[in-house]
């Protein structure tokens, strides 16, 4: 997961405007049900939580099971009112964290 | 005798009855021609030729369609940002003698599997990028499935994107487009399968719940969902092997590389599509 995420966030918006988020991250997703080469199980590793926060506040989150396919994608749509910072943090099963943010200025 | 006629008449009704229900029954389309009629296919038609975006489902290819959804990009990005990295002895990156990418590979990846002088041999790009690695920037070769190999490959054919397919097969590089070809029509493994048997003699019929494509090469590297990340044309080209129950060959091989001139040379005129997204 060391890879850096992609996201699209629209630089500018009207005030009220309902915009569109995409967000894209690397990710194996392990759902723990493979067996190796040795026949044992490989060990669930999946992201568990995705969470959007604008100004602090959660705006969109999702909790994510094992039969979601590798390289979660999230589409997901906010309106804004004031200019911000959103910041997007994905949570895998060791507990380690990726964040990522974007700006967006609100005219 | 009394009985015989009625048989006879009874057996002619049935078969009446059976001719106007087949008739009456409206014709039921084909897989493919359910594809066709997707407006966007039409850029992925050449002639008779068509490339596995025709003969994905429209949810995939909507995926392939719209850059940003397309998780191979998250591959490019990687190869993005090792074009500009400083790597080996030499100091070099590959920025420093090919500068900005979008200007010097364009069209290059269109050209590859290709002859190379210096090496006297058939270069697929993941080979010429090794050797330049190796000779020029004095820095170890990457594994041809490794995450750094499919990024570089898949940005450098990116350039590409939209051009047709444009191999050299006369001269130097024919009799490696004819051991290609040799290969193409032998047949091998205990199902006793040929590459043509199936994309040459059946495409466009299922083989059991796929839609069989024509096998065209002009999308790899490839995002592909049953992989859940991109691989190389040479993978696939293993795992059609296996379906056959041959012992595939390794990754960069001669046989494959001489394979996939073949296949490119076939694909020829197609839109350049890396990356593309299959099923």
């Amino acid at each position: 997961m060391a890879k850096k995420p992609r996201i699209k966030v629209p630089k500018s918006a009207k005030k009220g405007e309902q915009i569109q988020i995409k967000t894209l991250i690397s990710h194996k997703m392990e759902t723990g049900r493979r067996k190796g080469k040795d026949g044992k199980l490989i060990p669930r590793m999946i992201i568990n939580n995705f969470s959007c926060k604008f100004g602090g506040k959660e705006v969109f989150s999702a909790d994510m099971y094992p039969a979601i396919a590798a390289n979660p994608y999230f589409a997901f749509y906010v309106t804004v009112d004031k200019s911000g910072t959103f910041e997007f943090a994905w949570t895998d099963d060791k507990g380690k964290t990726v964040t990522a943010s974007k700006d967006i200025a609100v005219t | 005798m009394k009985r015989t006629i009625i048989r006879v008449t009874v057996a002619v009704g049935a078969s009446v009855l059976l001719a106007a229900c087949v008739a009456a029954a409206p014709k039921e389309k084909t897989a493919l021609e359910k594809r066709l009629e997707d407006p966007r296919v039409k850029n992925y038609i050449v002639g008779e030729k068509m490339t596995g975006y025709v003969f994905a489902t429209a949810a995939t290819r909507t995926v392939q369609d719209d850059d940003f959804e397309n998780p191979a990009f998250l591959w490019v990005d990687i190869g993005e940002e090792n074009w500009s990295k400083v790597d080996g002895a030499a100091g070099k990156s590959c920025a420093s003698c090919h500068g900005d990418a979008p200007d010097s590979m364009k069209g290059v990846g269109a050209t590859y599997p290709k002859y190379s002088g210096e090496t006297k041999k058939l270069m697929a790009l993941q080979h010429r990028i090794n050797w330049e690695r190796e000779n020029r920037m004095k820095a170890k070769p990457w594994k041809w499935e490794s995450d750094e190999m499919l990024g570089m490959t898949a940005y450098v054919k990116l350039q590409s994107r939209g051009m047709p397919v444009n191999v050299k097969i006369d001269g130097p590089a024919k009799p490696f487009y004819e051991a290609g070809k040799k290969f193409y029509n032998q047949r091998r493994g205990m199902l006793d399968m040929a590459c043509a048997n199936c994309h040459v003699d059946y495409p466009a019929t299922m083989i059991r719940s796929n839609l069989l494509s024509q096998g065209m090469p002009n999308g790899f590297p490839t995002y592909r969902l049953k992989w859940q990340k991109v691989g190389s044309l040479h993978r696939r080209f293993r795992g059609c092997n296996k379906q056959v129950r041959a012992a595939p060959y390794k990754q960069g091989t001669d046989e494959y590389t001489n394979l996939e001139l073949f296949l490119m040379d076939r694909a020829r005129d197609l839109p350049m599509e890396t990356p593309s997204v299959r099923m």
